[in-house]
């Protein structure tokens, strides 16, 4: 018990996520659509004799919002460091969390399993998420198998039984959509990736004790560390503050060039590094996933003619739902520089958000009809409808990190 | 001490992640009465955590005696929001606690009550008590202002110590006064049909 303890990480962990010079240029990119969009968005605000619906201009500067919202939090929170982007996307599941209880009706005798559902589980979750990649059991773990036991039990000590079934489960998908798969996406912070031929890639944010031992004795037997890493990394050290020098010690070579096989690491095998940031990772991510919700919308509005669900969700057809597809495949081939994927990974895991996200959408446009409202945001007047924003993100969030990490870290092999 | 309350101001509102809308009117100054249905015993905390500062300076709740004076934490609570404890059970025999709120309140203050006199169980409200009736009788011109509390049931309820932070939402209404000639019931029953209006709004 007390080694337990004795091996959690010091609060070091506060320390600076590192962002490559790829990350700040998508990041600046970026950054100027959004100032272009606000400015577009005004212009149309001051001529409601535009060809285009008011409705639609005030869903657009809705969104544009929101996306300046998310942005300037992401980034402050990648400035702040590792923990606050933690305690950023913890806000943001608690929130959501909130919505969608506030939504289900619940009774009298959940009270006590929704408490330990938001008071406990729910920030416990996210400590785990924080300690990083060694917790990757525990974290991955926990809501899926304790808290699905757990809420059912608390609930049905309260003595009732009405609609007993139905009640835990509700709770439970809250949970698991809220907070477990959008935990997902801070949890990419802290792989320690490579690219698809075993090359080093980017750098995990929580250095410990145990990383540094391996870099420094050059053993190959950590559990998660790859084979490749049996060499000290001098692109790698522990301390923040030499990490600017890695993009300089190690020119990034083109992902096409990598020789295939098993990775070559000498002695100077810091050249072989390719640069990168999680956190750029992560960035690409959210961007594609918010994207293609537009791209759906917008093919969806140009061609749509199958409604795939009219029952679940009117606006929602093949034809949105297709060139969605094809439009964020096409992005997440474009944007490739800023992760490990080569270009054809890139599209395959455009695809995968793509659908994800689609599904996401679908599902909680389901919950929302059988609830009866439309936005989560109108449920209770003024609140921004966190749920609306995150639905895409909580279902492509855990299929992106697990492909991520089985892919593109060392346990895939 | 002002530090302290609105700190516990700020708990309460995030706590209960209130969303405050006034439909048809604005917060003031002026001496009123808020009366809301009741639905947990974070009610009083919350509408007064709800109203601007300046309104909530001069904004008491009336509370129970018996719950908000048990013990140290809830006794200071009450101190801070400047409640006004109603001993339920002497009521009767002493004093009118009528005429102990228009004492306490003198030219100054406004009141949050709920006429509903305990905390409700069931979805529907019940029907409000006559405090509510003899208060506007007694000071006419007083503004007598509903509030709907939707939500807060599920936050804390009865019997529970410990709250679930979702969201809940805080509706005030136009206030609305005793019609000369109105009698108890007629008044009574606008009175509560005006916050049960606010529900639908």
């Amino acid at each position: 018990m007390l080694a337990w303890f004795a091996n959690l990480p010091p609060l070091a962990q506060l320390q600076q996520i590192q962002l490559d010079a790829p990350t700040n240029i998508l990041l600046g990119v970026v950054l100027a659509l959004l100032g272009i969009a606000w400015f577009i968005g005004r212009i149309l605000k001051r001529q409601p004799e535009s060809a285009i619906s008011p409705a639609v201009v005030r869903t657009f500067n809705l969104r544009i919002g929101s996306w300046w919202m998310i942005y300037v939090i992401l980034i402050a929170g990648f400035k702040l460091g590792y923990l606050a982007t933690v305690v950023f996307f913890f806000l943001v599941s608690f929130w959501a969390l909130r919505e969608f209880i506030t939504m289900t009706p619940t009774r009298r005798g959940d009270h006590r399993a929704l408490f330990w559902t938001f008071i406990a589980f729910t920030p416990l979750h996210y400590y785990f998420v924080w300690l990083g990649r060694d917790y990757y059991g525990v974290y991955t773990v926990m809501i899926p198998v304790y808290a699905s036991l757990v809420i059912p039990a608390r609930v049905a000590f309260s003595g009732d039984p009405k609609r007993f079934l139905e009640r835990t489960a509700k709770i439970q998908a809250a949970l698991l959509i809220c907070v477990y798969a959008l935990s997902h996406a801070p949890a990419l912070l802290d792989l320690r990736l490579q690219d698809s031929t075993g090359r080093p890639w980017g750098r995990p944010t929580v250095q410990r004790e145990a990383d540094r031992l391996i870099f420094a004795q050059a053993q190959p037997s950590e559990p998660t560390g790859p084979p490749a890493k049996d060499s000290p990394k001098p692109a790698e050290p522990p301390k923040p503050a030499e990490q600017p020098k890695a993009p300089k010690l190690a020119p990034r070579p083109t992902p096409e060039v990598g020789p295939p096989g098993p990775p070559v690491v000498s002695a100077a095998g810091a050249e072989l590094v390719r640069t990168g940031s999680n956190a750029g990772l992560l960035f690409y991510f959210i961007l594609l996933v918010q994207l293609n919700d537009v791209f759906q919308y917008a093919w969806g509005i140009m061609l749509g003619k199958h409604v795939i669900a009219p029952q679940i969700n009117a606006s929602r057809t093949w034809e949105g739902f297709i060139g969605g597809c094809l439009s964020t495949m096409l992005l997440a081939t474009l944007l490739v520089w800023v992760t490990p994927f080569q270009t054809w990974q890139g599209a395959l895991m455009g695809l995968v958000i793509s659908v994800a996200g689609f599904a996401g959408g679908m599902t909680m446009s389901a919950i929302k009809r059988e609830r009866g409202v439309k936005d989560y945001g109108t449920l209770v007047q003024g609140h921004a409808g966190v749920l609306d924003r995150i639905d895409s993100l909580c279902f492509a969030a855990p299929v992106f990190f697990h492909l991520t990490r089985y892919f593109f870290t060392s346990i895939g092999g | 001490m002002k530090i302290t309350v609105s700190i516990l101001a700020g708990i309460a509102k995030l706590l209960s992640g209130a969303t405050v809308r006034w439909i048809e009117s604005q917060p003031d100054t002026c001496q009123r009465v808020y009366f809301a249905n009741h639905t947990s015993h974070l009610d009083a905390l919350v509408i007064w955590s709800s109203l601007p500062r300046a309104v909530r300076e001069v904004t008491r709740p009336v509370a129970a005696k018996d719950y908000w004076s048990a013990g140290p934490i809830r006794r200071y609570i009450a101190q801070n929001f400047n409640a006004i404890l109603i001993d339920r059970d002497e009521i009767k025999v002493h004093q009118s606690p009528v005429d102990l709120m228009i004492r306490e309140i003198g030219s100054r203050y406004s009141l949050i009550v709920f006429p509903e006199g305990t905390r409700n169980t069931e979805e529907e409200m019940q029907e409000f008590k006559s405090g509510l009736y003899y208060l506007a009788k007694k000071r006419p011109d007083l503004e007598l202002v509903p509030v709907y509390i939707d939500n807060l049931n599920r936050v804390l309820p009865r019997g529970e110590f410990l709250p679930v932070p979702l969201l809940s939402c805080i509706t005030i209404g136009p206030p609305l006064w005793l019609e000369p000639k109105e009698n108890k019931l007629l008044f009574l029953k606008r009175a509560r049909d005006a916050v049960q209006r606010l529900k639908e709004q």
